[in-house]
């Protein structure tokens, strides 16, 4: 159905009360999330927008049984804020905030990770720093991932960026193509969630059937999710990378995306998909026809050819499909084509080279 | 933040690391007076912020004070990978017997701090990385911080002589110290000497500071050189928006890194070059929009710009009433291509058509139109 998030998850919104925790709890209620509480210190006892406000998380979840936490608040008080959520016992952390010193993200990347090999649940999990959060078509969203964009679908979409995933979202939902579940796991040199993190999850979704990644310079995350992929992942996926024209050790806007010493380069990278069978888009626009094909030709040779076969004895007893599409008249035909519009737009969207 | 070698080593004997005595110049009058002061021989260093400053003339030894004058008057003059040479580090000079590098920097995958050590010293690490990588040792340091016990165990199988390990254990914790409280994401060593007295000493110092930690760090305003700082990205700064000058000349105003990355890219990609990135950010007002076209059409050739905006949480209507408050203000000389989708878009429309303006929706327009107006100018 999705991944991390879904109708089940009841959110706290750490710094509720400030500009950008107010205006995207009221876009979150306004898509379904069930937001349950706030935190700010000081304010407990009040409300906003309806959403009960709490001193502190551990309060919040005690009254309301919250288990996935998001927070806006500033970058000086975001790892303690990381910190408070996994003491809380919440199962997902979103930080959403930008600019935390990296030596403080460290700190409570480690904390988490330690509850997380102690509860043994695969709990708590981090998601971000520096990151827009995720969204699960219809069910629920976590973030500032602005929701019209999306529709519910098999592809599952993972980057490092903010408005570059809107950008892909939306050329995919042009194109047909609708989420399982968007994450953006952000463009911090640390964070919680990785490329890897994101592609077994999506693995493991039975409603993902496709994924998207999109990466960018910078680090070497992309190359282990390549090695990950060849290992593990059988669903199809396409990669893109932004900074081609990056120039080496100049810092492009997020803090992790910097090529140095030489590496973290796209070619680097955009080789290292490639060399595993990864198709790589060149310019956003390609992503949505590549996924198509993509998953036109998902399944593995062993099950194509069995499915091929059965085909064959199928066709072997009624009349040759085309002989029979010759025979129907041409209006019905173009009305058997309106009633299967998804279809039509990922075949378009790949060129006519998808699903034949 | 990349640190100058002499501010590197104000942050070195902060800690207590051994850095030879030295000062500062920017003339050669300066110079000569420090050489005067430290006696000696001395060496002088240029101070531009890329690696290889001695294969180019930028590192001279000096006898004595007037020689100092003549090779700081030379190294002043010098221009290295583009950068002009503003200031000399004037040092103290050392005998040298043996050169090893040392280093501590950030592992992102394992999300450790990690130390580097060679006994290839002395030369870029990066082509020790590509043509020996058997002579660097890499060692993480554990979460709860590094030990001496275990600075000695590493450093043992290369210094053998027992006076010189413990040197270099101590310097090996003091840069420890100065990378984890100093905040930040390199402190390098390159050389590590060792004196033919068998004195551990560092040579040189490479620094580069983690931005995000700034606020905590009041000390650092000192090091900010105003020199190094075009008047491009100081405004950049100033306002809070995220610029690098390239080559190019079609400039864009994106918002979002990523987005930003990705139309530099599709500019490539449709046969054009991108002059500049530019993040905009989440804002919209007109003072932002107003210092992007400044900054841009300032600092490069420019021929044709081009607004990259994603209307995700960023309303695609302040956007479009920014644009048009700030080249009523200031107008703009060269064609400007907008491109606008998402939230509000259709309000955002019509305040640009109000104003003489239109918008392209889909990226790959927006870019090949910017291109094409590109052209047009140069013809």
């Amino acid at each position: 159905m999705s991944i991390f998030i879904d109708k089940s998850t009841r959110l706290v919104v750490q710094g509720i009360t400030g500009r950008d925790g107010a205006f995207h709890t009221g876009q979150m209620v306004a898509y379904g999330t069930k937001v349950v509480a706030g935190v700010t210190p000081g304010k407990g006892g009040e409300k906003l927008q309806g959403v009960p406000v709490f001193d502190g998380v551990a309060e919040a979840v005690a009254a309301t049984r919250a288990n996935a936490s998001v927070i806006y608040v500033p970058a000086v008080f975001a790892a303690d804020a990381i910190f408070e959520a996994a003491d809380a016992g919440v199962g997902l952390i979103v930080c959403i905030t930008e600019g935390l010193p990296v030596r403080d993200t460290l700190a409570a990347y480690h904390h988490v990770a330690a509850l997380r090999s102690r509860n043994g649940t695969g709990r708590p999990r981090l998601v971000g720093p520096n990151c827009p959060g995720l969204i699960s078509p219809g069910l629920s969203k976590v973030g500032i991932l602005p929701g019209h964009i999306c529709k519910p679908g098999p592809v599952g979409v993972v980057s490092r960026s903010g408005t570059l995933t809107y950008e892909v979202v939306q050329q995919l939902t042009h194109a047909g193509l609708g989420q399982s579940t968007c994450l953006g796991i952000g463009g911090d040199p640390v964070i919680g969630t990785n490329f890897i993190d994101a592609l077994e999850a999506f693995a493991a979704d039975p409603r993902t059937e496709g994924i998207v990644l999109i990466g960018e310079i910078g680090g070497s995350d992309e190359e282990e999710a390549a090695q990950f992929i060849k290992r593990h992942v059988r669903k199809p996926v396409v990669a893109f990378i932004a900074g081609q024209t990056a120039p080496p050790g100049k810092r492009m806007g997020h803090a992790g995306a910097i090529i140095s010493g030489g590496t973290g380069t796209a070619a680097e990278k955009m080789a290292a998909f490639e060399a595993v069978g990864v198709p790589v888009a060149n310019i956003p626009s390609e992503i949505p026809s590549l996924m198509a094909e993509a998953m036109g030709r998902r399944r593995p040779r062993s099950n194509r050819a069995a499915a091929g076969k059965a085909r064959r004895a199928r066709a072997a007893s009624r009349p040759r499909p085309a002989a029979r599409d010759r025979a129907r008249p041409a209006a019905k035909r173009a009305r058997a084509r309106a009633r299967k519009p998804a279809r039509r737009a990922v075949a378009r969207a790949a060129g006519g080279r998808g699903r034949r | 933040m990349n640190l100058h070698e002499y501010q590197a080593k104000e942050l070195f004997a902060r800690y207590g690391l051994p850095v030879l005595p030295g000062q500062v110049a920017q003339t050669p009058e300066e110079a000569r007076d420090i050489a005067a002061a430290l006696g000696g021989t001395v060496v002088i260093k240029a101070q531009v912020l890329v690696g290889g400053r001695g294969k180019a003339g930028g590192v001279k030894l000096a006898h004595g004070p007037d020689e100092a004058y003549d090779r700081a008057r030379d190294i002043l003059a010098l221009t290295i990978k583009g950068l002009p040479v503003r200031k000399v580090l004037v040092a103290r000079a050392a005998e040298i017997a043996r050169e090893l590098y040392l280093a501590i920097l950030l592992d992102r995958s394992r999300k450790l701090p990690l130390i580097m050590l060679s006994a290839a010293g002395g030369v870029d690490i990066e082509e020790v990385a590509r043509t020996a990588p058997h002579r660097i040792v890499r060692r993480h340091i554990p979460l709860e911080g590094l030990r001496p016990y275990q600075a000695r165990a590493l450093l043992k199988p290369l210094f053998r002589e027992g006076s010189q390990l413990t040197q270099a254990a101590d310097i090996l914790m003091k840069l420890w110290r100065a990378y984890s409280e100093g905040d930040c994401s390199l402190a390098e060593i390159n050389p590590l000497a060792v004196t033919p007295e068998g004195k551990v000493l560092a040579l040189d110092a490479k620094v580069i500071l983690d931005d995000n930690a700034d606020v905590r760090h009041r000390e650092w305003e000192i090091w900010r050189d105003p020199d190094e700082e075009t008047l491009g990205q100081r405004v950049a700064r100033e306002k809070g928006l995220s610029y690098v000058k390239l080559d190019g000349d079609i400039g864009c105003v994106v918002n979002g890194a990523g987005l930003a990355m990705a139309t530099m890219d599709l500019i490539k990609h449709y046969g054009g070059e991108p002059a500049n990135f530019l993040d905009i950010g989440g804002s919209s007002n007109p003072e932002k929009v107003t210092a992007a076209l400044r900054i841009i059409t300032g600092e490069s050739r420019v021929r044709a710009i081009l607004f990259n905006i994603f209307g995700g949480i960023t309303r695609c209507d302040d956007v479009a009433n920014g644009i048009v408050q700030s080249l009523k203000q200031s107008p703009l000389p060269i064609p400007l291509v907008i491109r606008l989708t998402g939230t509000n878009e259709e309000q955002a429309r019509k305040i640009l058509s109000e104003n003489g303006l239109s918008a392209t929706t889909s990226m790959d327009e927006g870019v090949r139109a910017v291109i094409a107006k590109a052209q047009e100018v140069t013809a």
